[in-house]
């Protein structure tokens, strides 16, 4: 469904994604993590089209949307949420979510309807009508999630939604993730929290320096001496590999 | 039930104030306030709506002022059908200012300094060139009746005043109620998000200049006809793009009622201040300026807000005498 | 034969027009404008120093520029008319009075308003230029004043040109400012201070910088700037209540230009608008010689906002 191939993207002399290319099948929920500055977010940005990738390629459903403005590609079904959260401060949760739903909808009343029920499966209809600036950064993420839910979209790109979230928390939203790829919404999230991560992601993708150093299902990347090395040094992998020994022995 | 009872008296009070209003001046003072609540709500649509503050709207003002004028004394054209050339003239303004400069990408100050300039450029192209009857000015020739859009009584720009205040209203709650509202306010709260979720920026802002405009053009034209004269001071110049954005400011940004409270303050306010300091050049926009300093740091949010807080604050207080 | 001759005639045409350009482009015209577009643009310069030091800092636009400056113009004036101080020596008097003034301003009126939003500071700095004018307007009336001085009238001979004293003053005095401007910003503590300030608001506080009064300091400084510039200025101008109109497009053109927050290009551009502005006045008349400052403004903003010198955008 989403294809991003060798993307490039410099900034001045700092090169923050590398020929960075990924895949993500119809109906999957596809992870893409890697240590802080890894360039997973400026991956996501120039997939979504806020950024202009210096080379590289993003087709979306067959069609080549490299080149799309953000809202175009929004309309074609591939939504982002933001890593600090957008939310429209000034507007109430339910105006905030009903905008999204205003990308298929131009009823208000429809737009609003749907503003409700989206915040019923996440669990946010006591705050419908509080104002988005005084949310907790919790609830941000949420609406941020419902908000991009709200657009109905065929591909949704969350990128750390779980950030400060608790462990129940935490396994609200996975439950909430699943559930809407089970409604037919492909997903491709970038996650630190581990336990999201290897619960929900049927593959996975590794980034280091702007690189993909790895690839594939979750519990066979963590093992990869290649991806230890990218989130504890150098050496690591050998090391923790003869910590082992000497435990077993 | 209330509310409908209440828009009813009012509408109907309205409606016969010529007859209830003896005196000519209080009459003359009314179709002030309507006009500038009809222009504060043009300049709501691109700055309370859409988050786009411009300081230069005496350009779109001035743009349908001359426009209408001209096309009336040198072609004929009835000033009627002048006014809808004065809304092209002024969406057709607004259609350039906006797409250059959100083409280019210009927010928040960088905006307002910009409108600031092109109605600076209208004003000196107003002084020089020949058929806007350069610095002197322009009168309109006085030929009393109404299908000229003269009127012998004040009670004819009245109707008129108040047709053009009831269609912003109209305007500010299609505003309220449609995609386009709502898409706006996305906008004027967080562009980026608001792109994110499909929303044409560029477009959408576009549109709201030209609605904007077009609206002020009409103000313009009508203010031509009420005085029959304009120079480009007065279509161009600083005072009337002050006095319009001052109307939303006090009232309430980006809402329905706020620039018809605004405007009916700042009218009275300034009557208020004329009668104690005398009619002296200057310190009604002294009293303006004031105004506006005053308002911004104590009420950001204008009447309508601190009505709104008052309310929230009742609310608070109910429940704490309930628990 | 008869396209040859009309190649010929239109060729003929062309060069004759092109003749009748460049005679006006005569060195002997040319020359004293530019030279006396370059004197002014030094106070250009220095007016927009201020503004672009307040932007630098506070990360605001100072609407009220003009008309504080046109405050300014009036100190000096009253100063001459009332105790004959001699506009140059009255620096020694307005422009500490204007720091205070600034900094007053800054802490109590516009500080305050902010409420975090950009557009907030706009309207306050808006209405309180507003108030200035307009008082000026009722106290002062709309005429316009100058001052008589001994040297008003001297001219000094450049050999390109015959420049004003007043102007020759003003070119120079500017620039000693700025250059003491500079020094103070890069060499002295409070100047550290300042440009932690404007690189890094937080971190400045983090390390006990007392982030509002060096807030206040330079709204101060810049509006100190003005009254320099005023004393610099009157003897070569004029003032009246709308004379701050004026001013403020173009200090906002030179800041603009120069790119937000630069000495350098302050100065610069300073330059570039008084020889613009000049030579605008020689090609198109007064009156319509002015637009060419707007449209440059608006040129700049729309393809290179971040002016000449970079800085934020």
């Amino acid at each position: 469904m989403l294809e991003a191939i060798r993307i490039t993207k410099r900034f001045g002399g700092l090169v923050a994604v590398a020929e960075a290319s990924l895949h993500v099948p119809e109906g999957r929920i596809v992870a893409l993590i890697g240590p802080n500055g890894a360039g997973k977010t400026t991956l996501f940005a120039t997939i979504a089209g806020f950024l202009a990738p210096d080379t590289g390629e993003v087709r979306f459903l067959g069609e080549n949307v490299t080149s799309l403005a953000p809202e175009a590609i929004c309309r074609r079904g591939l939504v982002r949420t933001f890593q600090i959260a957008q939310p429209f401060g000034g507007l109430s949760v339910r105006e905030n979510i009903a905008i999204g739903a205003h990308a298929r909808i131009a009823d208000r009343r429809q737009a609003l309807a749907l503003a409700e029920q989206v915040a019923a499966e996440l669990a946010m209809t006591v705050l419908l009508d509080q104002t988005a600036a005084a949310l907790t950064v919790a609830g941000r993420k949420r609406l941020e999630l419902a908000r991009a839910l709200a657009t109905r979209p065929k591909l949704l790109l969350l990128d750390e939604v779980m950030a400060g979230l608790n462990p129940s928390e935490v396994d609200d939203i996975v439950a909430v993730v699943r559930r809407v790829r089970d409604r037919g919404v492909t997903v491709l999230l970038i996650e630190h929290v581990m336990q999201a991560v290897m619960s929900l992601a049927e593959h996975v993708y590794v980034l280091n320096q702007g690189r993909m150093i790895a690839e594939g299902p979750p519990l066979h990347v963590a093992r990869l001496p290649q991806v230890v090395e990218a989130y504890l040094g150098h050496g690591a992998a050998v090391r923790l590999g003869a910590q082992a020994v000497e435990i077993a022995t | 039930m209330l509310r409908a009872a209440v828009t009813g008296a009012v509408m109907a009070a309205a409606l016969a104030a010529p007859f209830l209003i003896a005196s000519d001046f209080w009459l003359g003072f009314l179709i002030t306030v309507l006009l500038f609540a009809y222009m504060g709500m043009a300049w709501n649509v691109l700055g309370g709506y859409a988050g786009q503050f411009s300081f230069g709207h005496a350009v779109f003002f001035g743009a349908g002022a001359y426009t209408s004028s001209i096309l009336h004394v040198t072609f004929g054209l009835n000033p009627w059908i002048g006014l809808a050339f004065a809304a092209l003239a002024g969406g057709g303004v607004g259609a350039l200012i906006g797409f250059l400069s959100f083409r280019f990408g210009l927010r928040g100050s960088y905006f307002a300094l910009i409108t600031l300039a092109f109605a600076e450029v209208f004003r000196i192209l107003a002084n020089w060139v020949e058929f806007t009857g350069g610095g002197v000015g322009l009168y309109i020739p006085l030929k009393v009746h109404p299908a000229n859009l003269q009127f012998g009584t004040k009670a004819g720009y009245y109707y008129v005043a108040l047709a053009l205040t009831l269609a912003s209203l109209a305007i500010a709650a299609w505003l309220e109620r449609s995609r386009f509202g709502a898409w706006l306010k996305a906008i004027r709260e967080n562009e980026d998000a608001a792109r994110a979720l499909g929303i044409d920026a560029f477009v959408c802002k576009l549109k709201a200049i030209m609605l904007s405009g077009a609206m002020t053009g009409v103000g313009g034209a009508f203010y031509a006809q009420y005085y029959l004269y304009i120079d480009p001071g007065i279509a161009f110049g600083p005072a009337v793009s002050v006095e319009i954005l001052l109307v939303p400011i006090i009232g309430g940004l980006g809402t329905a009622l706020g620039p018809l409270l605004g405007s009916a303050v700042l009218q009275g306010a300034g009557e208020l201040a004329r009668r104690v300091m005398g009619d002296v050049p200057g310190l009604n926009l002294v009293f303006y300026g004031l105004l506006l300093v005053v308002m911004v740091r104590f009420l950001p949010d204008g009447l309508i807000g601190l009505a709104a807080r008052l309310r929230t604050l009742r609310r608070r207080a109910k429940v704490l005498a309930d628990a | 034969m008869e396209s040859c001759a009309k190649t010929a005639a239109g060729l003929g045409y062309r060069l004759a027009t092109i003749g009748v350009i460049t005679s006006m482009f005569d060195l002997a015209i040319i020359l004293p404008a530019i030279v006396n577009g370059l004197t002014f643009g030094a106070i250009y310069a220095l007016v927009a120093l201020g503004l672009t030091l307040i932007y630098g800092v506070l990360h605001i636009i100072n609407f009220a520029h003009g008309s504080l400056l046109m405050l300014a113009l009036y100190g000096v004036f009253f100063l001459n008319r009332i105790w004959g101080i001699d506009p140059y020596l009255a620096i020694v008097v307005l422009a500490p009075a204007f720091f205070a003034l600034g900094y007053v301003l800054q802490w109590s009126i516009i500080g305050r308003a902010g409420h975090g939003k950009d557009q907030n500071v706009l309207l306050v700095t808006l209405g309180v230029s507003i108030v200035i004018e307009n008082l000026a307007l009722y106290f002062f009336s709309a005429d316009t004043r100058a001052v008589d001085t001994a040297y008003t009238f001297v001219m000094v001979d450049l050999g390109v040109a015959l420049v004003p004293l007043p102007r020759l003053i003003a070119f120079v005095a500017s620039l000693v400012v700025a250059l003491g401007l500079w020094v103070v910003i890069q060499h002295s503590d409070l100047g550290r201070a300042i440009r932690a300030v404007a690189k890094e608001r937080q971190g400045a506080q983090l390390v006990g910088i007392d982030v509002d009064h060096i807030f206040a300091m330079s709204f101060g400084i810049g509006t100190a700037c003005l009254g320099a510039a005023a004393c610099l200025l009157l003897p070569t101008f004029y003032v009246s209540p709308t004379v701050g109109h004026v001013f403020v497009l173009v200090a906002f053109t030179v800041v603009v230009l120069g790119g937000m927050g630069s000495f350098p290009g302050a100065l610069l551009g300073g330059f570039i608008i008084g020889v613009t502005e000049s030579l605008g006045g020689l090609f198109l008349g007064e009156s319509l010689g002015q637009i060419g400052i707007s449209l440059i403004f608006i040129a700049v903003l729309l393809f290179r906002p971040t002016g000449l010198f970079g800085g934020r955008a």
